[in-house]
């Protein structure tokens, strides 16, 4: 029997299991996937629980109902992968996985230890994350008893995972404040490393103006270096300091330490990825997709639903030998929810910005992209179901992995 | 497109004033873009800068400040000294790179 390992059975290695078992023979070809946490997170909605709208209950299920037959999934933690000698080898074991094809999806992670102070006394009391599943659970409780006081957002280093979470997660709190009728008692503050709101001009323009038009300050340029537990305030490498009542961090965000034991990662864990075919630059039959990957596209759901389609593909093609399709163009799809009901779309991919248009159906929609409208908020809402029971689980939606320019208005 | 005098050649820039090609980079351009940015060049520039040039012609990349910490070894403080207001697009900037990536 041949060998297909998948490390990382998070979103993208989830999608990759089922859409390759469906495609390669069962008698040929056997299907491993590794991943150490046995609980599948429905990531998108860490977001709304700090505000009630979902319970943390309704977030999570065992990986298994979303692995198929035919596919094994070890709960286990990678300790170093040898691509010279095609094999894996797995923590306090000494069995070795070994594999033909290898595709790698071992995601990103926050390590809030990476800044000094900011996991020391202050930590879920007045600090707090909502990239995992705890943090976002805690700050809930912590917003059921805020009386209003200093806010301060920050994110701490690019790249992250869901570049457009910190934007929602303010729109969501101008909200949440305006339905506690506590508003006008909490102040907003966005301090980012970015120059802009967003990481996209025309995007940043409009994102930048609704935060304004919502009362958020935001604080550029802002390169956290150290949290004052203490004192309640945050600091950046060139001498700037922000005070608050509550901090919440969206923390520096790695991929996987793995990457760094087997000598294969960047200065941030990430395997370096060929942007067009996915296939790993360093590792023979080794092919990388998600957020694990260096590439310059977003880290997000939608980007590895797009590089699935892709990949599943050039697996294929490199198990026949033959040459593998340059065909992933950067593609990401993402709402973004704007409060009072209401949410915005953007579509855009490495080389085109988002822009104003119709989605997925050209002039027709029903999606209005960089406009805010309720239709838009209702999708983000429906996108729930969608993603427990056709996207990881493989089945095709009705989108192209590679972005479309009709319906768009090009400027 | 913009250009600036080096010893009598013009080089190509862009509108942020990154080399537009990182082969028309020289010691002497280095010099005349940090003074642009008000910094005035010591031997520990010149290892940030270096380091640069040399992780560029591997990997294909400006390096981020983390990479120029993690692996050139300058300390993330004493780049925000060397290179005041954005050490990344500094660094990247008199080395003769484009701005790094890792914004997205």
């Amino acid at each position: 029997m041949k060998k297909l390992l998948i490390l990382g059975a998070g979103t993208a290695g989830t999608m990759m299991a089922n859409k390759l078992r469906r495609r390669l023979d069962p008698v040929e070809w056997e299907i491993t996937i590794v991943d150490p946490d046995p609980i599948h997170y429905y990531q998108p909605g860490f977001l709304f629980v700090p505000f009630g709208v979902y319970e943390s209950h309704e977030l999570k299920r065992p990986k298994t109902e979303f692995l198929p037959a035919g596919v094994t999934l070890r709960a286990e933690t990678v300790e170093v992968v040898e691509p010279d000698k095609k094999r894996v080898k797995l923590q306090g074991r000494t069995e070795y996985l070994h594999y033909d094809v290898l595709i790698v999806a071992t995601g990103t992670q926050i390590q809030p230890g990476e800044t000094e102070g900011l996991l020391g006394e202050g930590w879920r009391k007045d600090i707090f994350d909502f990239y995992s599943f705890d943090g976002s659970a805690a700050l809930r409780k912590k917003l059921q008893h805020f009386e209003g006081g200093r806010v301060v957002l920050n994110v701490a280093e690019m790249p992250i995972k869901c570049p457009v979470a910190p934007l929602e997660f303010l729109f969501l709190a101008d909200y949440y404040f305006h339905t506690q009728g506590i508003r006008d008692k909490v102040e907003l503050v966005y301090a980012t490393p970015l120059d802009a709101a967003f990481t996209k001009p025309r995007a940043a323009e409009l994102l930048g103006g609704l935060l304004e038009q919502k009362g958020v300050k935001v604080v550029p340029d802002f390169n956290l270096s150290e949290v004052k537990a203490g004192e309640k305030k945050i600091a950046s490498y060139d001498g700037k300091e922000l005070d608050y009542d509550l901090f919440v961090s969206i923390p520096v965000n790695m991929g996987d330490a793995l990457w760094e034991r087997s000598g294969l990662g960047d200065e941030l864990n990430y395997v370096a990825t060929d942007k067009h075919t996915l296939a790993a630059k360093q590792m023979k039959d080794v092919f990388v997709l998600g957020d694990a990957t260096d590439l310059p596209s977003s880290k997000a759901g939608s980007v590895a639903h797009f590089e699935a389609e892709v990949l599943t593909e050039n697996v294929l093609r490199q198990i026949e030998g033959q040459a593998l399709l340059p065909d992933f163009d950067g593609h990401a799809n993402c709402f973004i929810e704007s409060g009072f009901g209401k949410g915005l779309l953007i579509d855009f991919n490495y080389t085109t910005e988002p822009l104003p248009g119709k989605f997925p159906l050209p002039g027709v929609g029903p999606f209005s992209l960089l406009a805010e409208s309720k239709m838009n908020h209702w999708g983000k809402m429906m996108f729930r179901y969608v993603y427990w029971n056709q996207l990881i689980r493989g089945v095709e939606l009705p989108l192209e992995a590679q972005m479309v320019m009709a319906g768009k208005q090009a400027a | 497109m913009p250009s600036i005098d080096v010893n009598g050649t013009p080089i190509e820039v862009n509108a942020d004033g990154f080399l537009v090609n990182p082969d028309d980079w020289n010691e002497s351009a280095a010099g005349i873009l940090a003074a642009q940015a008000g910094i005035s060049l010591t031997p520990r520039h010149w290892d940030v800068i270096n380091f640069c040039r040399k992780d560029f012609t591997a990997t294909g990349k400006s390096p981020g400040v983390r990479r120029i910490t993690k692996v050139g070894g300058v300390p993330t403080k004493e780049m925000y000294a060397l290179f005041p207001g954005g050490p990344g697009k500094l660094a990247a900037k008199l080395s003769g790179l484009e701005k790094p990536k890792g914004c997205l």
